[in-house]
């Protein structure tokens, strides 16, 4: 996994509520089979009508093109489980997240893939939002291992992690190997545990 | 101090558990489907790893499958290709399959309780948020993403923090003539599609204890549509009556033995939850969701909301839902005209959902030009639902009957909703493109959307002739 330290960009708003995984990545485009080629389908029904950009969408209109920080409104990321919609978010370059809350597993999925999601409270979204628009270019520095977000012109916001998904973005950390260091316990515990049963087709 | 149900299955599962990390959880059955799984299995691969509990695992195919003819291949190359790549991947790693040809395929939700392989006190995941139907079971059941399916089926256990827990105490009865799918929706509308974010709930009270075990699924499965981590109900005689003689469940002295832990499962009377809420059941009417998420739900003889009459804050995110409905502010929910209606999905297509939907059909024709649609969850559903004549009930009014799978709750298949077209869906998401581009979703209950087929618009359904149906146990 693709670790994460700094980054320093240009802010995207995308200023809904509610932002869904159906949006973030339509489900036609989860029936590859691979882990990369979903950057190009990022909320596909906003980015593209009948196969063209649509102008008035904010990933199609300069300087957000490329921007590596996405501003948003609550519960982004609700609805399906599919982490599709990190990888596609990952590939077209989005590497922090900011708003007022995730959705769960969303949330959870951003971890496994270097995307940071920071939770910051709806009134300093709020003042982002209004710096966006009224600063053409607006650019913060996330620092992960400080856990600050920092503008030029002097904002600044600090927020929380748990201690064990920093390391995992600062490290891009192998979890399943880390488990399987530990697996005697596992065995350990699959000894005295009663599973119920058995799938005797 | 006593405990939750939560926390008595979290402490059951512990197998690390330390400080400032997240605990590792054992997982006692882990479901697989072919769109969220073939980037797992080629982790395994790329590692050089295996599969640690072949025999917690099961796997099928629901999401990309065609519901229409199973004699013949795949026609869409990539959902063909996932499927084959499945089918390879069970192989190779030793995993139970019940692929297209099989008598148990269907919706990875229904499958696993009809089964009798969900079962109270168990963890369950899935690479899909809607595992929290298995809380039915209390189960702690959530959904997981392709990276978590890799943990697990490497090392049968999910890294997790524990959540905050949050009681929803429904209280009173369900009035005649609404069903659990009205339930879930009133409280969703009514706290918000994001309301449980970080919870676990449990779900509780006399209404929710005279729910049989496929509407306490209904109710489960719909946790995630208010953000929630799972949805659970303590097993009580209902949950045991149910799985009694189920292919899986456990027979014998096995039984006894499972019967005298699963009677432990309830939270304790001197338990605290982080939250707990009040919800009357005596108040809850037919609902029909207006918008594009499932917390944007009204009563059927309600009006679609005015955005001019609310704050600032959220004006401009009703305009949108509006907008993209097609819908003019205070347009009478029975006023609205359908195109199309869906009776799917893991949320309402087990047979006591296909016998509601059919007492209401019986006799009636699907009113003209209405394309409707009856998808079962499973192929054990479908035959039991023939065996009682219900798919001729279905077919004689115009419905289509088709073969089990998610079909048009997400159109990963060609099941879709056409532009602008406005369906009647007993699914659980209404989300903007969900069943096809621009398709306008209302989500009903069963009942709800079977009149809506008949009269061509939304109508109240407690106001329906509803007829007996002979032989059927309606």
């Amino acid at each position: 996994m693709q670790s994460f330290t700094t980054v320093t960009g240009v802010v995207a708003p995308l200023d809904a509520v509610n932002v869904d995984t159906d949006a973030i990545i339509p489900k036609q485009f989860l029936k590859r089979i691979e882990r990369t080629g979903f950057g190009q389908f990022l909320f596909y029904d906003w980015r593209f009508e009948n196969g063209q950009e649509k102008p008035e969408f904010v990933l199609n209109k300069e300087p957000y093109r490329n921007a590596p920080i996405l501003l948003t409104r609550k519960n982004f990321g609700c609805g399906s489980s599919r982490e599709h919609a990190p990888w596609a978010l990952s590939e077209f370059g989005i590497r922090v997240i900011l708003a007022p809350s995730f959705a769960d597993i969303f949330h959870n999925n951003c971890f496994k893939n270097g995307i940071l999601p920071i939770v910051l409270p709806e009134e300093v979204i709020q003042s982002l939002f209004q710096q966006v628009e009224t600063q053409p270019g607006f650019e913060l520095s996330v620092d992960l291992a400080t856990q600050s977000v920092k503008g030029a012109n002097g904002f600044e916001a600090s927020f929380e992690i748990a201690p064990y998904r920093k390391q995992l973005l600062l490290e891009g950390l192998d979890e399943v190997g880390a488990t399987l260091k530990a697996e005697d316990r596992i065995t350990e515990f699959e000894e005295k545990h009663k599973v119920f049963y058995q799938l005797s087709f | 101090m006593g405990k939750t149900l939560y926390r008595k299955i979290w402490e059951k599962h512990l197998v690390v558990d330390e400080k400032d990390q997240p605990s590792v959880l054992y997982i006692d059955l882990h479901l697989v489907h072919e769109v969220t799984s073939p980037q797992a299995f080629e982790g395994l691969r790329i590692q050089n790893r295996k599969v640690r509990r072949p025999d917690l695992t099961l796997a099928t195919m629901d999401h990309s499958i065609p519901t229409r003819n199973r004699s013949l291949p795949i026609q869409d190359e990539i959902a063909r290709k996932q499927v084959e790549t499945l089918v390879d991947n069970c192989r190779d790693f030793g995993i139970k399959l019940f692929d297209l040809k099989s008598a148990n395929q269907g919706i990875v939700h229904v499958i696993a309780p009809e089964l009798g392989i969900t079962q109270p006190g168990q963890t369950i995941v899935c690479g899909d948020s809607h595992t929290s139907t298995h809380g039915a079971f209390g189960a702690l059941a959530f959904g997981i993403g392709t990276s978590e399916v890799e943990h697990v089926l490497a090392t049968q256990t999910l890294k997790q923090y524990q959540s905050k827990t949050l009681a929803i105490n429904v209280k009173g009865e369900l009035p005649l003539g609404t069903t659990a799918k009205d339930l879930i929706l009133s409280i969703i509308g009514k706290y918000g599609h994001d309301f449980a974010t970080g919870y676990v709930i449990e779900y509780r009270g006399e209404a929710i204890r005279n729910l049989s075990m496929e509407e306490r699924m209904t109710v489960c499965n719909m946790s995630i549509e208010m953000g929630a981590r799972a949805g659970l109900i303590a097993p009580d005689e209902t949950t045991f009556a149910y799985l009694k003689g189920k292919e899986c469940a456990p027979k014998g002295a096995e039984w006894e033995a499972a019967l005298t832990e699963w009677k432990t499962l309830s939270t304790d009377e001197d338990a605290t939850f982080d939250l707990e809420i009040d919800f009357d059941a005596e108040q809850v009417t037919p609902q029909v969701t207006w918008g594009t998420n499932p917390g944007q739900v009204i009563g059927i003889n309600e009006n679609v909301p005015n955005p001019a009459e609310l704050p600032e804050n959220q004006k401009r995110s009703i305009e949108k839902a509006l907008d993209y409905m097609g819908l003019a502010p205070e347009t009478p929910m029975t006023e609205v005209q359908v195109d199309k209606v869906f009776i799917g999905s893991c949320t309402n297509s087990r047979i006591e959902d296909l016998r509601k939907a059919a007492a209401v059909v019986s006799g009636h024709h699907v009113a003209e030009k209405v394309e409707a649609l009856v998808v079962p969850g499973s192929q054990l559903v479908k035959q039991q639902a023939e065996a009682e004549g219900l798919d001729q009930i279905f077919l004689q009014a115009g419905f289509e009957w088709r073969e089990a799978g998610c079909s048009m709750c997400l159109g990963m298949n060609d099941d879709l909703v056409g532009p602008e077209e406005r369906c009647a869906s007993t699914s659980n998401r209404n989300f903007e493109g969900r069943q096809g581009r621009k398709a306008r979703t209302h989500l009903v209950s069963p009942e709800m959307a079977a009149a809506a087929a008949i009269a061509g618009h939304f109508v109240d359904v407690r106001k329906w002739p509803t007829k007996e149906l002979k032989g059927a146990n309606v």
